[in-house]
């Protein structure tokens, strides 16, 4: 009987000891679902990142790639252009604007960037280029040759 | 019953653990450790070189520049110095919401820890090198008051053996006036207007050269770690966030304050990088001071720095054109540029109120409180969004400010 006692003792204590772990986890539950209510900050869709895009209107493909191996922050740097026709020509006759700024931050880019020099085959260097703080960044380039003018945008994650 | 008994007790440890793993209060995201390391000094590239100022890095030109600093004959009046208003003791800066020389200016005094870093200088960036900074309040009329032939005289008189080490053989200064500049009294004004033009170069290029020898002496102020510093290099050497010790070790407030700041507030949009700012131009809505000239900031830099006979591209920086980047692809005409001001570190900020170009701000609540409002911009537009801080929140943040002065 005296056995029978201390069991139940230790049942009770047991059941006990299992409310509190249930208890703890519906407020661990409650606490993960507001988490996930409050979406994070950070999150975004995904944005399109890649290097080569065709232009607003379909008259050209752009591609951009940075003369250094390592995009640097707060540093000037240069970066090239490559512009081809839709179907393939190479445009080394084009005027091109550069532009743009971080959409999330209601800012344009710190520098004003310019094509300073034709580098054949479709190809333009761009120098004066900074980014000033990690984040998502836009490259704007409007690009008028005797084909007509077109907008292309990258989307750069730094 | 005995089978429940593993089951409750698997329970109870999965839910102890899934607790202490959960609630470690220091877990920050990988991005923002990444973000962290990047505001922290670890992140700080050497100093950059200065290809317009050739003494940049000559230790007889920082000797020289250092002794420079803190002379206050370098006032025709003999009462100020660099270091009157930047003083030594203070972080360079004076306490005060306008700086005072000879007479009161209408901005804020700068401190000068990692000035040399910035590719701009002054509030509105209206000068693009130290040594054409050092030059401005020299001839400014309410700060030193001289004027550039002035300074020619007093070199030669004071200096010369020190300065012909360094730069060369001191002009005939026989045929110049005692005094005459661009910026002085009128009869200054004459006086400089005046004088033949290879004898104003003679003078531009002394004065120059007094300048490059304060840029030279003030490379050398470079930002101190702070308890954020050590409490970053703790977070980024260890995987367990528990790790910091010490004064490296930070209160929750101060992690909170640390996630608002890179987080919610948005600080870190402009207040980034290891010295904390941008060294772009931004309209934060700060208001206008009763009784100053209306100050649009950056708008009127612009075609001043462009207009400064000792810019980057001008015939007394021995930078070529091409090494000129910033003053080349600089943003002129734009709307965003009215009223823009440059973010200022906030290395040691907490402890050098009043805040803002203009000394608007008594206090980092002050501070916190505006950029929460996000008020509309006296003249363009202000880049700020109201950001609904709680009252704990603004603690939180002001908490985190001051592990950036410790």
């Amino acid at each position: 009987m005296i056995y029978r006692t201390v069991e139940r003792a230790e049942e009770d204590v047991l059941r006990s000891i299992g409310l509190y772990a249930l208890a703890l986890v519906v407020l661990l539950g409650l606490a993960f679902g507001a988490y996930l209510l409050v979406p994070p900050v950070a999150q975004k869709p995904e944005l399109d990142t890649s290097r080569e895009r065709t232009t607003a209107d379909g008259l050209y493909v752009a591609a951009i790639a940075p003369e250094a191996a390592e995009i640097k922050q707060r540093e000037l740097q240069s970066w090239t252009i490559t512009v081809k026709t839709a179907a393939g020509q190479p445009v080394s006759d084009a005027t091109i604007k550069v532009d743009g700024g971080m959409p999330d931050h209601n800012h344009g880019l710190p520098t004003a960037p310019e094509v300073t020099e034709n580098l054949g085959e479709g190809r333009y260097r761009i120098e004066g280029i900074k980014f000033s703080m990690s984040g998502w960044w836009e490259l704007r380039f409007d690009i008028t040759s005797p084909a007509g003018t077109d907008t292309v945008t990258f989307n750069l994650v730094l | 019953m005995r089978p429940r008994r593993p089951a409750w007790c698997s329970a109870a440890i999965l839910v102890s653990t899934l607790a202490l793993g959960g609630c470690g209060g220091e877990d920050f995201s990988e991005a923002e450790k990444a973000t962290i390391a990047s505001l922290s000094l670890a992140s700080l590239p050497p100093l950059p070189p200065d290809p317009s100022n050739k003494y940049a890095d000559d230790p007889a030109a920082a000797a020289l520049g250092a002794t420079l600093f803190f002379d206050q004959r370098l006032s025709p009046d003999g009462v100020v110095a660099c270091g009157t208003c930047h003083l030594i003791d203070r972080q360079f800066q004076d306490d005060l919401p306008l700086g005072r020389g000879v007479g009161v200016g209408n901005r804020r005094t700068m401190p000068l820890a990692g000035v040399a870093w910035g590719p701009w200088f002054f509030w509105d960036g209206r000068r693009d090198s130290l040594w054409a900074q050092a030059l401005t309040p020299l001839e400014d009329r309410r700060e030193h008051a001289g004027t550039r032939a002035f300074y020619a005289h007093f070199i030669a008189d004071n200096f010369a053996e020190r300065y012909e080490r360094i730069f060369g053989k001191l002009p005939d200064l026989s045929a110049v006036p005692s005094s005459a500049g661009p910026f002085g009294t009128e009869a200054e004004q004459s006086a400089w207007t005046a004088m033949p033009a290879d004898q104003q170069d003679e003078v531009n290029r002394v004065f120059a050269n007094l300048g490059k020898a304060i840029a030279a002496f003030e490379r050398s102020i470079a930002p101190e770690e702070t308890r954020f510093d050590r409490f970053a290099k703790a977070l980024a050497a260890k995987e367990n966030p528990e790790d910091p010790q010490g004064d490296a070790a930070f209160a929750p407030e101060e992690i909170a304050g640390l996630k608002l700041f890179i987080g919610k507030a948005a600080c870190a949009t402009c207040h980034t990088g290891p010295r904390l700012t941008d060294d772009s131009f931004h309209n934060t809505g700060v208001p206008p001071v009763e009784g100053l000239p209306e100050d649009l900031g950056r708008e009127t830099a612009v075609a001043q720095v462009s207009a400064d006979p000792f810019n980057c591209f001008g015939r007394y920086s021995d930078a070529p054109p091409e090494s000129c980047g910033e003053l080349r692809f600089m943003v002129k005409d734009n709307a965003r540029m009215t009223r823009a001001f440059k973010p200022p570190s906030l290395r040691g900020a907490a402890t050098r109120p009043p805040y803002m170009h203009s000394g608007q701000f008594k206090s980092l609540e002050e501070v916190v409180d505006h950029y929460d409002r996000a008020p509309a911009a006296p003249s363009g537009e202000t880049e700020l969004h109201p950001l609904s801080l709680s009252e704990r929140e603004r603690q939180q943040l002001i908490a985190f400010l001051k592990t950036l002065a410790e």
